[in-house]
């Protein structure tokens, strides 16, 4: 797997550390209640298919980046800053024991 | 049909036409009591447990694809109870005792192997890790023996004693840990359901779960819709898409683990060994082959198949521990598809629907599991409450702050 830093160019996997899903990027206010944080840090959409994670050019240009890519192919289809990223959509649904 | 050695001398002297189908394939009735999605190894499990301890028979496990083909069907084989915190300890123990009686339970040679597992430590803070580790696993009732370097050396002289980079202290033993036969294992208790009259459909995949009120009403299948009055999602590996149907979104990223098996040897490793500083793990099958494998790739992934820079590190690790292996060829290697929770441990639990239950988030732990699992499961879908060693696994101990990280580091799917 090779992936495209937007400043570096296409480089090596092995350049950029793995973070985990995009909504890492979009941390809760300070006062957001504990629901908003779990969601935050644990709960996932998790998708078979096209997904968008945080990378860290760590053996580059120390860049953070957002790669979208297909999670059953390995496909990458785009790459961009996380400083350029839009807005998140709402999550969709809680993990919730009765 | 019971299998026992006799019958396999009677077999062999009429030509073996004898021998039945181990389970039938049935299709699925309009209705059962309940219903189980997943026909691998907890899901069977799960069904035989329902059958044997609580009574009930009327029970459809669903598979998509055929039984045991999934994760149970693609894992290091590896059966062990050494886990520190409470809450894993004695799920785990509980688990361990019921595969040293799994064989005679199931009339079903599973090759349950405790040929002693030894998890090597490399500096003093390991060793100390390790003996705490140690202290715990004999507290809860199992064992552990510490041995230094030389008692190392006596169970495995061919380790790399003399390089300097990552120096041998000694290993932690677990004399009952070892392997087992991973399809053996789902094929044994498949047998043992349908023997008790539990439907195991295979080639069915759920579509849809039916939610009513609050309360579960039953799935929509390729094979049509089945009405039910409990339901348990038993899909490691594809929890996420499965839950999804119920509305729910769990803690869970779904990982690539690889594995690698060599071409088959002579006996050379005897025990299931670990390498404590770079992940590294292996055993040598019963039919000779090296099965060894390392870390995630890291990333998320449904792809069944890893990336080539993790192949390469479990390959300089396991070169840096035992040279000799150095010129057994890879024979092929593949990757299965784990359930990471943000805190390494598992979950058996209810939802917040109905007659709506689930058994998910097995990381890379779930071979061993296995018979527990299918046990809590059961105990939890017949009672409705938590099974006494399964009581911590809950769907919401992440909102709670209950962790069960049994290796302190912290809340982030791929680093368990």
């Amino acid at each position: 797997m090779r992936l495209t830093c937007p400043l570096c160019g296409e480089r090596d996997r092995r350049e950029f550390t793995y973070y985990g899903a995009a909504v890492y990027a979009d941390r809760p206010e300070a006062d957001a209640g504990p629901e908003a944080w779990d969601d935050y840090l644990h709960l996932r959409d998790n998708p078979a298919g096209e997904t968008r994670d945080l990378w860290y050019h760590e053996l580059g240009c120390s860049a953070w980046i957002e790669v979208t890519r297909d999670t059953v192919s390995h496909a990458v289809t785009a790459t961009r800053l996380v400083a350029e990223r839009e807005p998140p959509a709402a999550p969709k649904g809680r993990g919730r024991r009765a | 049909m019971r299998y026992s050695g006799l019958r396999v001398i009677r077999e062999g002297l009429s030509g073996n036409r004898g021998w039945g189908p181990a389970w039938r394939d049935p299709a699925p009735k309009d209705e059962y009591e309940v219903v189980i999605i997943g026909g691998g190894g907890h899901g069977l499990s799960t069904a035989y447990y329902l059958a044997k301890n609580h009574g009930i028979t009327n029970i459809a496990v669903l598979e998509k694809g055929y039984l045991g083909g999934g994760n149970v069907g693609r894992n290091t084989t590896i059966v062990r109870a050494n886990y520190f915190l409470p809450g894993n300890q004695e799920f785990y123990s509980h688990s361990l005792k019921l595969w040293e009686g799994l064989e005679a339970e199931l009339n079903y040679n599973v090759m349950h192997s405790q040929r002693g597992l030894i998890n090597l430590f490399h500096s003093d803070g390991q060793r100390d890790a390790f003996a705490r580790r140690g202290n715990a696993m004999v507290n809860q009732g199992d064992d552990a023996i510490l041995l230094d370097r030389e008692g190392v050396r006596r169970h495995l002289p061919y380790l790399d004693f003399e390089q300097t980079r990552f120096p041998i202290y000694g290993g932690l033993y677990h004399p009952r840990g070892g392997t087992a036969r991973h399809d053996a294992v789902a094929w044994g208790y498949a047998r043992g359901a349908d023997r008790r009259g539990v439907d195991l459909v295979q080639n069915c995949e759920v579509t849809g779960i039916d939610i009513e009120g609050g309360r579960v009403r039953g799935v929509r299948t390729t094979r049509g819709a089945i009405r039910a009055k409990k339901v348990g999602i038993v899909v490691a590996g594809r929890s996420g898409q499965v839950a999804a149907m119920a509305g729910m979104r769990l803690p869970i990223e779904s990982h690539i683990l690889q594995a690698f098996v060599t071409e088959g040897l002579k006996p050379v490793i005897d025990h299931v060994v670990s390498f404590g500083m770079g992940h590294f793990y292996i055993s040598q099958s019963d039919k000779g082959g090296l099965v060894f494998g390392g870390d995630l790739d890291f990333y998320a992934s449904y792809a069944a198949r890893g990336n080539l820079p993790m192949v390469e590190h479990v390959m300089e690790a396991g070169m840096t521990l035992m040279p000799m292996i150095g010129k057994a060829k890879v024979l092929r290697s593949w990757g299965g598809i784990m359930d990471m929770t943000p805190d390494g441990s598992p979950i058996i639990d209810r939802t917040d629907v109905g007659g709506l239950y689930i058994d998910c988030g097995w990381n890379y732990g779930g071979f061993k599991a296995v018979p527990a699992s299918g046990w809590c499961m059961a105990h939890l879908m017949a009672t409705g409450e938590s099974h006494a060693v399964a009581r911590r696994f809950r769907l919401d101990r992440f909102l709670t702050g209950h962790l069960l990280d049994e290796e302190g580091t912290g809340s982030q799917h791929n680093l368990h």
